[in-house]
């Protein structure tokens, strides 16, 4: 392609512009270039400008509207899109941009400025966040008395520190000298409904001041997202499915990859997406709704001597409760709200002190499903009742274990089933359970593509790997594996796992042990931490390496973590951090700058949950 | 190669086979086993350690029956290693006794101790971290593992014979200092395994040569009458002669062996061949250059026809034994008349000249573990632990408590009953019964062995009661695969698996276990074994001759099936 021959000097573009285009058309399909060249166009002829200046120039020119979003699952980032679409839908200039593109030194120039954000672990941002949330607190951040903002917070009530990150924002924005134009709201799991009449009521208050600075036609430039190629646009422009309307795909095959003496049961999911026009790239994930176990449904309506044909409403609709419960009602996750509502409706004083104590009641739903709270405080409620206590299933996002470049139009996960004795009785996972042990091979799933474009393989073939990913975590590294091996990619490749037991936990074993044979694979270094009396971590094995991780860091690897977020992810990092400064000779503030400036670089990429 | 002239008309023609690069290759019995230790990807060993782990005493091997599961589930066969411990004459004491108990409670997959048909013990299912402490293990308690199995002389087996004590002390010595003589000279052992200092030699294998054997060997010391070792399963057999309960000398046997390959023709089970009479100061100089001259002479291109019997039959037992006379300086006596007049162990006390007690307790296909309402292991271990003689594993798979004082009987009696090591209720038949190990663990296996042993002669002994004989017994032995681990080949009734659930049957061996017996019925599978057996079990209750005339002589004097005379020319026919 003619763009393969463009270099730095023959154009407007510097170097680094042009190397990024080039990376960015590789990866695009002749509709999507077309669509790119067209919009790229468009936008340069309402800034009046060249092409290739014209972004940031609309930006600040037309009184644009910025949301970014800190998103670790993509629930934010749905938001802030469709918070977009509604301002361009008024005739706003609004763009989206994932918070780990988003340039600090532009924030002084916003003038108006939405963030939507979720919060993970223990009140942390989310991975893309930590760049922009670490600016705003540093020494650096300048005064933004002109800018004004809102936020949104997307949580879950079950966590401790819910929508931290959310309030961290706001709170330092207006410390900053900024003024909120809508006051901050924090949602909780099934925040679609809530977050569409926030997003409503924030448009209606900017319009008037936006549409002044706007020009005429900005409504028709929808403004993708800096760095996604293929994302959005290609999803849109082949498959009408998505979050809102799954795909119904056949499961192809579930198979047990552990030995039958393991403690953990994981399966190798196979399903198919033929048909669909769904397209994935490594780093993604699939989202899965599920039915509930029919027995747990069952006995729910046992205990609260509810009628399984008794009718309810849910939102619009009308159906059984029977159905409600399995098909679109949380059941294995407990939330607070629940506790509340159920307490009220059944008229149960203990329940409703509990519920009143948020520290007990966190610790009580935290070890267990609604039906263990139901078969605690057995009660009488309504069929409505009881529906109404219960908040909407979530879909489960599982990172993709395949790439297309290898499977085609299937998609492989790595689920770990939950799976465990608790007061007495055996309690399986919503979706793992039903992935595993209720849908059988030729069945129906409802799935779809959540992208996840900060976890990417880099975007030169050359470019060394280390890939650090103990249990189901291993899942995106299969992928990356899988895509590397089918580029012919020249990079090394490195690999951590771990996992309890070598004979019994090695997740693909034989594939892993064919591309070490095939070189595909550089260096393979497991950790089986019950294998021998000191338990051994990847975090360890990481350490045994140090010097090597830090010459490969020091020829340009990109790092990457997936996996557990409450202890692996942070013991890798501390890990990482040691050796940055043991084999870097730095100070423990210098280390954590080396792993900051990693991860604005999009070097240090991390897929934790 | 040799120090000795090799006379090049009697080298087996044709280009040396991989097993003959790969010993070359291994810098002694070294290979690359040490960074396989540390190859934390694979439970098992790469290469040629796969081989070259054999010569220090431990197969590769995993668990056969869920193989496929675990390739679906994408990983690797649930590798392992079989560890065969080296025991001259198979004596072990108490105290070595209860820590391999222990050990293989602690540190194997089965849990099992497993007494071998050439009166050692087995760990089944060790996992590549527990190797290397096994090992160092085994030989604080001063117990080594070292060519054990691989083209060596392998363990040397000694009739267990506790009832002549003097005797028995006397050829046990032997089998103890031919062991010791034959042992491979490398340090590559201590080296890998005991962390033992590399040192710089240009070490040399007098005996073995530094590509070792052509082929595994084996080696026995026999007292007669007692023929438990099974004489013609061995390369070299030293028979015992005394004279007033005191060993005086050997007649030395040669060229006996089992395996065979199915298919394969020019491959055969074959009886042993008296080489002559030599005097007790010429022992190790004979088993020196027997090994020497099957060294120099063995097929090494050609594996399946490479062992000292396939030597003998090409190149002729006066050539051989001509050869070793010239090596050894010894001319060999005419052979001092013996014969054979039993095989099984006597189950039970027996007292010994001596005075002392000795106890054979059987061990159903050698397998020492708990089993439900039978805590063989557990049993043996609180024997273990009072007993004051020794324990003395058999060829037979069993073992025996020896050197009770009078005043101990009781109590180990009583222990051993309330385990169910005596039962008074095992037939004849049982006892005179045995299996290799076959399924799940040896790689080899064809069909089942010791798994289907019990319910074979529970089978076999109501064809026995139906007619009459249920006191009576067949020597009976089934085999996995044609290598011949149960040594089928000897028996009056012999299964050799081929495949899951069929096996070849072969009549006509004896029970003093001096005639190989001949295929009846081809790849066969119970039922119709069962109903062969019923037929001439039937004709046997009525027709023998007399009440000792065997079941393999009756169906050889019968006409049923022709005796194999000279395997090498009529075993096929």
């Amino acid at each position: 392609m003619l763009l393969s021959s463009l270099v730095a000097q023959a154009s407007p573009l510097s170097e680094q512009q042009v190397n990024q285009l080039q990376g960015l058309v590789s990866q695009l399909n002749p509709i999507q270039q077309a669509w790119v060249s067209g919009y790229l166009a468009a936008s340069a002829q309402l800034a009046g400008q060249v092409a290739g200046q014209a972004a940031p120039a609309v930006a600040q020119a037309s009184a644009s509207l910025t949301i970014l979003f800190g998103s670790q699952t993509g629930n934010a980032r749905h938001v802030a899109e469709a918070l977009a679409k509604q301002a361009q839908g008024k005739g706003l200039v609004a763009k989206v941009v994932d918070m780990a593109d988003y340039k600090t030194t532009q924030l002084k120039n916003e003038q108006y400025l939405v963030i939507v954000t979720s919060t993970y672990g223990e009140g942390e941002p989310p991975e893309n966040a930590i760049g922009l949330h670490n600016f705003l607190f540093s020494k650096k951040a300048p005064k933004l008395a002109g800018l004004k903002y809102a936020v949104l917070g997307l949580g879950d009530t079950s966590y401790e520190f819910f929508c931290k990150t959310a309030q961290d924002f706001d709170q330092r924005l207006a410390e900053l000298g900024a003024t909120s134009v809508l006051a901050r709201s924090d949602l909780d799991v099934d925040y679609q409904a809530q977050a569409d009449s926030w997003s409503n009521e924030l448009v209606a208050k900017l319009e008037p001041e936006l549409t002044a600075a706007a020009g005429p036609s900005a409504q028709v430039i929808a403004w993708p997202r800096v760095d996604s190629p293929g994302s959005d646009a290609t999803a849109g422009a082949v498959s009408q499915y998505n979050k809102q309307q799954p795909f119904a795909a056949e499961l192809y095959t579930n198979q047990k990859i552990t030995g039958r003496d393991s403690t953990k049961d994981v399966r190798h999911i196979e399903i198919s997406l033929a048909g669909s026009g769904l397209t994935y790239q490594p780093g993604d994930a699939l989202g899965v709704y599920f039915l509930n176990d029919p027995a747990l449904v069952r006995e729910l309506l046992l205990l609260t001597a509810i009628a399984r044909d008794t009718p309810v409403t849910l939102g619009s609709d009308s159906l059984t409760v029977e159905q409600a419960l399995t098909e679109q009602l949380e059941l294995t996750q407990s939330y607070p709200a629940f506790v509340e509502k159920y307490a009220a409706a059944t008229n149960n004083a203990a329940l409703a002190a509990l519920a009143a104590d948020k520290t007990a009641l966190r610790a009580y739903i935290n070890e267990r499903q609604i039906i263990d709270i139901v078969r605690d405080h057995p009660g009488l409620l309504s069929a409505q009742q009881l529906v109404d206590a219960l908040r909407k299933q979530q879909p489960r996002l599982y990172s993709i274990a395949s790439a297309q470049a290898e499977v085609e139009d299937e998609v492989h996960l790595t689920v770990g089933v939950v799976r465990y004795d608790a007061y007495g009785q055996p309690h399986l996972g919503g979706a793992s359970g039903f992935l595993a042990e209720r849908l059988n091979e030729g069945d129906n799933v409802k799935v779809f593509i959540e992208q996840n474009n900060n976890f990417r393989l880099p975007a030169s073939d050359d470019t060394p790997v280390i890939m650090i990913g103990p249990g189901t975590g291993i899942a995106p590294f299969r992928a990356f594996l899988q895509q590397r091996d089918a580029n012919g990619a020249s990079g090394k490749n490195w690999l951590f796992f771990g996992n309890p037991h070598f004979t019994q936990d090695f997740l693909y074993q034989l594939e892993l042990q064919s591309y070490l044979k095939r070189g595909l694979l550089t260096k393979l270094d497991v950790a089986f931490s019950r294998d021998q009396a000191a338990k051994v971590y990847v975090q360890d094995k990481l350490r045994q390496h140090g010097s090597e991780v830090w010459q490969w860091l020091e020829q340009g690897a990109h790092l990457y973590i997936c996996g557990d977020a409450n202890r692996m992810a942070k013991d890798v990092q501390q890990a990482l951090l040691d050796i940055v400064q043991q084999y870097g000779a730095k100070s423990a503030e210098q280390a954590q700058a080396y792993l900051d400036e990693l991860r604005v670089a999009k070097r240090y990429q991390k897929d934790v949950y | 190669m040799s120090q000795y002239p090799i006379n090049p008309d009697l080298v087996a023609p044709g280009a040396l086979s991989d097993n003959e690069r790969l010993k070359a290759e291994s810098q002694h019995l070294r290979g690359s086993i040490e960074a396989d230790l540390k190859d934390e990807i694979t439970g098992g060993f790469n290469g040629d350690n796969f081989m070259l782990i054999r010569f220090h005493g431990m197969y590769q091997q995993d668990d056969r029956d869920i193989r496929a599961e675990r390739t679906a589930q994408k990983l690797e066969p649930l590798h392992n290693v079989m560890l065969r411990a080296r025991m001259p004459g198979g004596i072990i004491t108490p105290q070595q006794w209860l820590a391999i108990d222990k050990f293989a409670g602690d540190n194997t997959m089965y849990g099992s101790i497993r007494l071998t048909t050439r009166q050692t013990f087995q760990f089944h299912g060790v996992l590549k971290p527990h190797i290397k402490p096994m090992h160092q293990f085994l030989h604080s308690i001063g117990i080594d593992s070292i060519a054990t199995a691989g083209d060596v002389n392998r363990n040397v087996l000694c009739t267990s014979n506790p009832v002549e004590s003097e005797l028995h002390q006397q050829a046990y010595q032997w089998a103890a200092k031919i062991s010791e003589h034959l042992l491979p000279k490398t340090r590559a052992y201590a080296e890998i395994w005991l962390d033992e200092e590399k040192v710089e030699t240009t070490e040399v294998e007098p005996i073995l040569g530094d590509n070792y054997l052509p082929r595994k060997f084996k080696t026995a010391v026999v007292i007669p009458p007692h023929n438990d070792i099974d004489v013609h399963a061995n390369d070299l057999t030293f028979v015992a002669v005394a004279e007033k309960g005191q060993l005086v000398g050997f007649n030395v046997l040669v060229g006996g062996g089992l395996a065979m390959t199915f298919g394969d023709n020019a491959t055969y089970p074959r009886m042993a061949d008296d080489l002559g009479y030599v005097t007790l100061e010429h022992t190790l100089k004979v088993a020196e250059h027997v090994v020497t001259v099957q060294r120099d002479y063995g097929n090494r291109s050609n594996r399946k026809n490479a062992k000292t019997k396939y030597t003998i039959d090409r190149i002729g037992l006066d050539a051989f034994r001509a050869e070793v006379e010239a090596r050894t300086g010894v001319a060999f006596a005419p052979v001092v008349p013996y014969s054979f007049t039993s095989r099984g162990d006597r189950i039970g006390w027996v007292e010994g000249i001596d005075g002392k007690h000795h106890l054979t307790l059987f061990i159903e296909n050698g397998r020492v573990l708990d089993f439900p309402g039978k805590p063989l292991k557990t049993g043996l271990a609180k024997i273990a632990a009072v007993h004051q003689g020794d324990l003395r594993m058999t060829a037979n798979q069993n073992l025996i408590i020896a050197g009770v004082p009078t005043t101990q009987k009781a109590e180990i009696e009583a222990l051993a009953r309330s385990h169910g090591l005596i039962d008074d209720g095992h037939s004849e038949q049982r006892k005179n019964s045995m299996a290799c190990v076959s399924f799940p663990t040896c790689p080899l296996a064809m069909a089942e062995a010791e798994r289907y042993l019990p319910e074979l002669v529970t089978k076999v002994e109501a064809l026995l009661g139906k007619h009459n004989v249920a006191d009576e017994h067949i020597v009976l032995r089934v085999t996995g695969c044609p290598n011949g681990c149960g040594r089928a080949m000897l028996a009056e009734v012999g299964l050799v698996g081929r495949g899951p659930g069929k096996y070849n049957l072969y009549l006509g061996g004896n029970r003093e276990g001096t005639r190989i017996p001949r295929l009846l019925l081809d790849n066969v599978g119970e039922a119709d074994i069962l109903a062969t057996l019923d037929g001439l079990i039937g004709r046997w209750a009525l027709e023998r001759n007399s009440s000792s005339e065997g079941f393999g002589d009756f169906v050889i004097r019968a006409g049923v099936i022709a005796p194999v005379v000279v395997p090498k020319d009529d075993f096929h026919s």
